[in-house]
């Protein structure tokens, strides 16, 4: 599974046929569209890296603090 | 501590003044700005949750191994913005957190069920950054701390750096430390006795010192009758470095995508001093990790705009560490706009990983075993998180103007341990 993800990853960095100008970008540029967790998930994220065992890639804590609840 | 705290208020007084330049004009008629109140964000969250199997209990499924947990969170993240004499954007964040929870297991830390199952924990935060639009690139650091009351405090720093490219991509490489320091609160049956001293000969009442350093009132049968004078527990330290790297591009005006993969390392003391674990004797002791671990998660998103209403957010993680744990994350979110400014947001998230090699249920494992934990966070299951969120971002605010975005979100959490969860978190963001 991880050679398919770095294989991904190495197309995607070498991407060159995305030639979106910046007047095409309304619907990239919806908040929607962001490529991130949202502010309102934060506990959530939270709350998942302390009760499974993996964390992070997800822009969620990768350490730090205890969670021991 | 103190003296950190004190470091991080400095550092940002430092900032703000150094960021307050005058305004002036060049050739362009382009002025500089002062750093400015941009956006303030609350997050307030209610989390509740029903499970037994507690890591304090060694994964006892009797009443005894209770881990129901409330948690009541709450976070302000205030940020300003200015532009300076070249045209570049500074960032400033200052964020604060504040929780308090309960948590069913933590009473039997003390193995009558006696000890203090709530707490609170403090989380301030400082984050600034520079961005450069005509070249593209962006750099940053930041700081946090968190207290947890008598268990834990942890120290983080982070610093990336990122540039994009002519074809809508985006490359960063960001590092982020937290050096923590654990205390060391064993179970009550944990704690040897190192020193007697009577205090009243008729009643029976004297004072032990434990190892821990605590020093506690107790009767002629050991139970403890007064609370500890001045407790000075040893801690123990755990470290986590994280090397992020992530590369983002538009795919085409629909389609946007994203790679990020995670290097971390661990070391110290990684497990946590109150967590049993029974042999198959009945005996229990101290769960025991190994002091170091590698983690290797790798996360995918890809997001698509369909029609004119309905976007796609998809996700996808593969995880797989040192201690044998491998995990499978697949997240699908589909907000609908109702309005341009209002949209509904169900979602699904599915989870399953394997089991840590040195895990095992209550009473299975020897007392031959080097490593061992009855941990359920390291077992073997399978999640599934359910739920939807409402956005609100009308224009000319919701009420009032300020008040930009509204965010609900609601979420249903089960694992195949008998977790069940509940959580609901209001996002406000006021300009």
């Amino acid at each position: 599974m991880l050679k398919y993800g770095l294989l991904l990853f190495t197309v995607l960095s070498m991407a060159s046929c995305a030639h979106v100008k910046e007047y095409q970008k309304s619907r990239i540029n919806d908040s929607e569209m962001s490529l991130s967790s949202r502010h309102v998930e934060k506990n959530e994220l939270n709350a998942e890296s302390y009760r499974e065992g993996s964390s992070g890639a997800n822009g969620g804590k990768t350490g730090g603090g205890c969670g021991c609840n | 501590m103190k003296k950190l705290s004190l470091s991080v208020i400095g550092m940002y007084l430092v900032m703000a003044h150094a960021f307050s330049q005058t305004n002036t004009t060049d050739s362009t008629g382009y002025k500089p700005k002062k750093l400015k109140l941009d956006e303030i964000n609350l997050v307030t969250s209610y989390y509740d949750q029903t499970a037994d199997k507690s890591a304090v209990m060694g994964g006892r499924t009797d009443y005894k191994g209770n881990a129901d947990v409330t948690d009541f969170a709450n976070g302000i993240d205030v940020t300003f913005i200015g532009w300076d004499k070249k045209q570049r954007k500074n960032t400033l964040s200052v964020g604060l957190g504040i929780d308090y929870h309960t948590a069913a297991s933590q009473a039997y830390v003390d193995s009558n069920g006696t000890s203090r199952n709530n707490g609170t924990r403090i989380y301030p935060t400082l984050n600034w950054s520079r961005e450069n639009d005509k070249k593209g690139t962006s750099f940053g650091f930041g700081t946090y701390y968190s207290a947890e009351n008598n268990y834990y405090y942890s120290l983080g720093l982070n610093a990336y750096v990122s540039k994009k490219n002519k074809n809508n991509g985006e490359f960063s490489l960001k590092v982020v430390s937290f050096f923590d320091q654990i205390k060391m609160i064993y179970p009550t049956e944990f704690i040897p006795v190192t020193k007697e001293t009577p205090v009243d000969s008729a009643l029976q009442l004297h004072y032990i010192t434990t190892a821990s350093g605590r020093s506690e009132l107790v009767n002629s049968s050991g139970q403890t009758v007064g609370k500890s004078k001045g407790p000075v527990v040893p801690s123990k330290p755990r470290n986590t470095l994280t090397a992020t790297l992530s590369f983002s591009q538009v795919l085409s005006q629909r389609m946007q995508g994203s790679v990020e993969l995670d290097m971390v390392y661990q070391n110290g003391y990684l497990g946590l001093p109150f967590h049993r674990v029974f042999y198959n004797t009945g005996k229990d002791t101290i769960e025991n990790l190994p002091s170091q671990r590698f983690k290797l998660p790798i996360g995918f998103r890809l997001n698509y705009f369909l029609g004119d209403n309905i976007i796609i957010r998809s996700y996808y993680r593969f995880y797989a560490d040192s201690w044998g744990l491998m995990s499978n994350t697949f997240n699908l979110e589909v907000p609908v706009k109702i309005t341009p400014f209002f949209s509904i947001s169900p979602f699904y998230r599915f989870y399953m990983q394997t089991a840590a090699r040195y895990f095992a249920p209550y009473a299975v494992h020897t007392e031959e075993e080097q490593y061992f934990t009855s941990n359920y966070a390291l077992a073997a299951f399978n999640s599934n998180l359910f739920g939807a969120g409402l956005r609100l971002a009308p224009p000319r605010g919701i009420f009032t103007n300020s008040l930009r975005i509204l965010e609900l979100r609601y979420s249903h959490y089960t694992q195949t341990t008998d977790l069940n969860a509940n959580i609901i978190s209001l996002n406000l963001t006021f300009k």
